[in-house]
């Protein structure tokens, strides 16, 4: 295999058709930003869940006096009670559970005052207007509704609650901005695949007689193919370098420098995650050009 | 070198077959017309020693290998061991004689010191020398089939596979291009020549096969070319304009006394 000679082919190649590459190379580039923002915004979700599900937990609130849950008919929740609640989470929810708070009316109050010193709207609560709980802290957050399931019912239990559940809409927001992304993404991939190779079909077609002396003379298949193959790989690369580099300086001003500065208990996507998913983009370049490569030059170039 | 065994040919299904039940034998170092009208299967026939087709029944043996049954990625192999000239000479316009001949050496992956030493030596066999800086452009018919041809054997095929490579030439220079194909043959080269060239082959004396619609009808050592009035709806300008010995029938019977040949041949052609 000479090289050179290839080198010199695709050099060639990628001048006579400057325009229709420059177009893989811009439909590539788009194309995978968005397939990178859709990477982003997931690690991004994935980011969120580390951070704040370690911070929340489930709890379980327990009866306050003049519930009007069936479960708290008998009045605010004694020990006894409490301690079957307790007892079922060591036993049957042994897995799920990693640990137990107990938060105490005095407790909830204490942490009451210290967020609303001056009472809330105007009244004045007392340690007897709060509410027991017990904080549960789980070894998977996804295995809430076991854990629901479990005590909702149980006597001395008003009410099981997953503090997660307050995040969601901020996730499912985020994941239709993902789905919006990769949707965009995926019109944009077939946008490239096409213009791929209808570039490497004019390739093909303006270098039909050489490729012809090609075949006559005895040179080997790959021989034949390999310019073309590497010319729709070169610019399908080149558009996924430019596509790393955009979302390398979105993130890096966009994200580090202004969303991080004005938000700042958030933790969020850095250049690092930008350098993870690269090596995806490029591959998925490959991967299309490739794809596009084989497909045409079967048709066009056949022995 | 070259053995066709009952090889027919048929294109599309129900079509009449391009070639039917033909067995040639071609012996090392032969020189071989391939005569017939056009139609006749001369194509054909060398496509299939090219394995740019398969045949639809029968064997094919190219230089010891079963083409019919030859692997795709093999087929490359077996064109090294073939050169081909066409009628079009197929020379890259945009690539200077010696690029040319060299190309066809590096497109198979030569080092640089073989195309270096090669293709001078090959162009001075052609009888280039001196024209290797030409454009295929500034170029006279007869040069431009002489650079195809140095293409064609610069690789030392065993085989060389002519189609109707004179057809574009005057009879002078064809018979330049015959004189050039028969000392390649006399180095050992087998030859396959498909022609229309009466002339060419009348004096050349070497074997010739007739082909007609697809049937080997004659296969002759040291023949002619046989019957002209076969094939003359396909006669080129060279057969009648500029052979002063064959057509006898034709040429007596079209001018008239005073008329000027030229248009004795536009009105026979039409």
């Amino acid at each position: 295999m000479r090289f050179q000679f290839v080198a010199g082919e695709v050099a060639a190649g990628l001048r006579r058709n400057t325009t229709m590459v420059v177009a893989v190379v811009l439909v590539t580039f788009v194309s995978l930003t968005f397939v990178g923002a859709a990477a982003l915004l997931q690690s991004q979700i994935g980011k969120l869940k580390d951070d704040w599900y370690d911070l929340v937990q489930v709890s379980v609130f327990l009866c306050p006096t003049g519930s009007l849950m069936p479960t708290c008919a008998a009045g605010e929740a004694t020990d006894d009670q409490i301690d079957a609640v307790r007892d079922v989470i060591d036993t049957e929810l042994a897995d799920e559970v990693e640990a137990v708070y107990v938060e105490t009316k005095a407790e909830a109050f204490d942490a009451f005052t210290e967020r609303y010193p001056n009472g809330y709207q105007g009244t004045q609560l007392t340690e007897d207007d709060m509410q027991a709980s017990l904080r549960l802290e789980l070894a998977d957050p996804e295995q809430f509704a076991v854990v629901s399931d479990v005590l909702t019912g149980r006597d001395g239990v008003e009410l099981v609650e997953d503090q997660r559940a307050v995040f969601e809409p901020l996730f499912r927001t985020l994941n239709v901005a993902t789905l919006l992304a990769a949707g965009l993404a995926g019109v944009m991939l077939l946008a490239a695949v096409l213009l791929i190779t209808t570039t490497i079909r004019l390739s093909a077609v303006s270098r039909r007689k050489e490729t012809e002396i090609m075949r006559l003379v005895g040179a080997s298949n790959l021989f034949v193919q390999l310019p073309f193959l590497l010319e729709g790989a070169i610019a399908a690369v080149t558009g996924a370098l430019l596509a790393c580099l955009g979302l390398w300086l979105a993130v890096r001003f966009l994200v580090t420098d202004w969303l991080e500065r004005s938000v700042d208990w958030v933790a969020y996507v850095d250049s690092g995650d930008v350098l993870t998913v690269a090596p995806f983009l490029v591959l998925v370049a490959v991967a299309l050009a490739a794809v596009s490569s084989v497909v045409t030059l079967n048709r066009y170039t056949r022995i | 070198m070259i053995r066709f065994e009952n090889v027919s040919k048929v294109y599309t299904r129900g079509a009449r077959p391009a070639l039917e039940d033909v067995s040639v034998d071609v012996q090392r170092g032969e020189f071989v017309f391939l005569v017939g009208a056009s139609g006749s299967g001369k194509s054909t026939f060398l496509s299939l020693v090219l394995r740019e087709h398969r045949p639809t029944r029968g064997s094919i043996y190219v230089a010891g290998r079963d083409v019919a049954r030859l692997s795709a990625w093999r087929v490359p192999k077996l064109r090294r061991e073939l050169g081909v000239v066409f009628q079009d000479f197929r020379l890259l316009q945009n690539k200077t004689v010696y690029e040319n001949v060299a190309f066809a050496l590096k497109v198979i992956g030569r080092p640089r010191s073989a195309v270096r030493d090669t293709v001078p030596e090959i162009l001075d066999m052609v009888g280039l020398t001196g024209k290797e800086k030409r454009m295929p452009t500034e170029l006279s018919g007869g040069e431009q089939q002489r650079a195809a041809i140095a293409r064609a054997i610069v690789n030392r095929p065993q085989i060389l596979l002519a189609d109707e490579p004179t057809g574009n030439l005057d009879p002078t220079t064809s018979l330049g291009i015959m004189r050039l194909l028969d000392r390649i043959n006399s180095t050992g080269t087998t030859v396959v020549m498909a022609t229309h060239d009466d002339e060419i082959v009348n004096e050349m004396r070497r074997r010739v096969v007739e082909l007609s619609d697809g049937v080997v009808v004659r296969d002759e050592a040291s023949g002619g070319y046989g019957e002209r009035e076969s094939i003359l709806p396909d006669v080129g300008r060279s057969a009648v304009l500029d052979t002063p010995t064959g057509s006898v029938r034709r040429l007596s019977a079209i001018p008239r006394p005073g008329q000027p040949r030229v248009r004795a041949f536009t009105r026979g052609e039409a």
